[in-house]
């Protein structure tokens, strides 16, 4: 339970001048559903960015596996087994859905696996086996987050980076995205999840952080956190 | 009659516009940059299709080794004038495109002189008489490696996965990245078909005009990123679409004595006028600049 799958050192990344992480450090143990939450602008996305090679640290480390990828590029990062669910989903709105899915699959060349974990996830995903021919910006919000967690499942990852998987979505699809994060979990993959909705985050979570301003300033069991006073009045609306 | 033959001449001189255009525009679509030296390309597919020409005596095999050198050419220009760019401001590349193609055009004139070559082995006589209708054998190849040309890049683009790659990558890079795409290399592979496509075309103008200069490829460069333009640049239909009309315009232009002088300025006007009306292009989609 507690192998240490991600951890991230001491990590600092500037826009320009500007410090958007002042050396965070964290980690996500194999299995586990960690939860990073905080404001708008205090680094989720960035953090993200930074782990899975869209950006580049200025300093500190990340290791995956014991494996040290700061330095790694992104297509290689994915092969390795971290899958990044973007936010606002960025799906390929020129291609179809199976096209979509494919791509999700790009790096993959065991043709008999790729085509069973497609099975898996039109069985998880229904509508879009309805729709696979048709053109992924057609699809609803609710549908293209389906579509953008399908494609993430076709890479095969142990670890699934989500990036506000439930924004814009209506509550009744939120609560769909949050039963779906629940089973990529009971299907033995390990989750970090940046959202918004912090409450129904830390519901899920076994462990959480708070990110203020680039800095880390609270971590713990996601239970605890959700009953500490200054959370629940900064992120829970209580 | 006339005006028949005008339009077949039209679709042919499209024909070599649209694919100039295809390399225009998948560069710009993939690597979102205006490679200002992809007529030069054409250039230096000309005299290394005259040089092979001398050395092997054989304008098909000429054809081959101008194409092989066109793409390692554009390789290596993308990978160490543009690459270390990447992220750079667009302005930095455009500037850094133009080097490179006055480079190009300059190199030429050192090795080879000012004078223009004139490798009329590449030269296709013949016509074709149909009645009182005559068609000139090279239109009828260039209508024909066109089309072949089209359909091959349509059906590459739809249905590999390095095609499928470059949809992704010319819609959302990062996105892409995190499918495991390696950008770079689909940056690499899109400069070598545009590269390739422009060896195609320095044939195709030989074939009709063996006259080989340094500015050779400069005029049909301007025209087909025009053409590029005019279809909706990043969009390969709309190259294809962008130089066959305005292959059509020009050679009906030229066919009326009174309106032949302003020709060029006649395809630019349609440039304006289409700019106005869509300025996205014929089949561009308005994009939203992301922030």
């Amino acid at each position: 339970m507690s192998e240490t799958l991600l951890r991230v050192e001491d990590l600092s990344v500037y826009y320009g001048v500007i410090q958007a992480l002042k050396g965070i450090s964290f980690s996500v143990n194999r299995g586990e559903i960690v939860s990073l939450i905080g404001a708008n602008g205090a680094g989720k996305t960035t953090t993200l960015h930074t782990i899975t090679g869209l950006i580049r640290a200025k300093s500190g480390k990340v290791f995956y596996k014991d494996a040290e990828i700061t330095r790694t590029p992104a297509h290689k990062i994915v092969t390795m087994g971290i899958s990044h669910v973007p936010e606002g989903r960025r799906i390929f709105q020129n291609l179809s859905v199976y096209e979509n899915l494919l791509l999700g699959a790009y790096s993959r060349k065991d043709k008999a696996e790729i085509e069973s974990n497609l099975e898996m996830v039109f069985r998880q995903f229904p509508r879009l086996e309805e729709r696979r021919r048709q053109l992924a910006g057609t699809l609803s919000g609710g549908e293209q987050q389906m579509l953008a967690m399908g494609r993430a499942l076709l890479a095969s990852p142990e670890l699934i980076v989500l990036d506000e998987p439930s924004m814009g979505l209506s509550p009744l699809l939120v609560g769909e995205v949050f039963e779906i994060i629940k089973s990529f979990h009971a299907a033995g993959k390990t989750v970090l999840l940046v959202e918004q909705n912090a409450k129904m985050a830390m519901a899920i979570s076994d462990r959480a952080y708070v990110l203020e301003n680039g800095v880390i300033t609270m971590s713990g069991d996601a239970k605890e956190l959700s009953e500490d006073d200054r959370v629940r009045k900064a992120y829970l609306g209580a | 009659m006339e005006f028949l033959s005008a339009l077949l001449n039209g679709f042919s001189s499209g024909g070599t516009y649209a694919i100039i255009a295809i390399g225009y525009t998948m560069v710009y679509g993939i690597a979102k940059m205006l490679n200002f030296a992809h007529g030069d390309i054409i250039m230096v597919g000309g005299y290394a299709m005259f040089v092979s020409l001398m050395l092997l005596n054989q304008p098909l095999l000429a054809l081959a080794f101008a194409i092989l050198a066109c793409v390692l050419l554009g390789i290596t220009v993308e990978r160490l004038a543009y690459k270390p760019l990447r992220g750079a401001s667009s302005l930095a590349v455009l500037i850094t495109a133009i080097g490179v193609s006055s480079l190009l055009q300059s190199l030429a004139q050192i090795i080879f002189g000012a004078a223009p070559k004139m490798p009329t082995r590449f030269m296709i006589n013949g016509t074709v008489v149909l009645g009182s209708f005559r068609i000139n054998y090279s239109t009828l190849v260039t209508l024909a490696v066109t089309v072949v040309i089209m359909a091959v890049l349509t059906v590459f683009v739809k249905y590999t996965k390095t095609g499928r790659a470059m949809v992704a990558v010319s819609e959302d890079r990062g996105a892409a990245q995190l499918m495991g795409i390696n950008t770079n290399r689909i940056i690499a592979v899109t400069f070598a078909i545009g590269s390739a496509l422009a060896a195609v075309a320095a044939y195709l103008m030989l074939m009709k005009a063996p006259t080989l200069s340094s500015t050779l490829g400069a005029m049909p460069g301007i025209k087909a990123f025009t053409a590029a333009v005019i279809g909706g640049i990043g969009s390969i239909p709309g190259a294809m679409l962008g130089g066959v009309l305005l292959g059509v315009i020009e050679s009906l232009a030229l066919s009326v004595p009174k309106l032949a002088p302003f020709t060029d300025a006649i395809e630019f006007a349609v440039l304006v006028v289409i700019l106005l009306v869509k300025p996205a292009g014929l089949l561009g989609k308005a994009r939203r600049e992301k922030v």
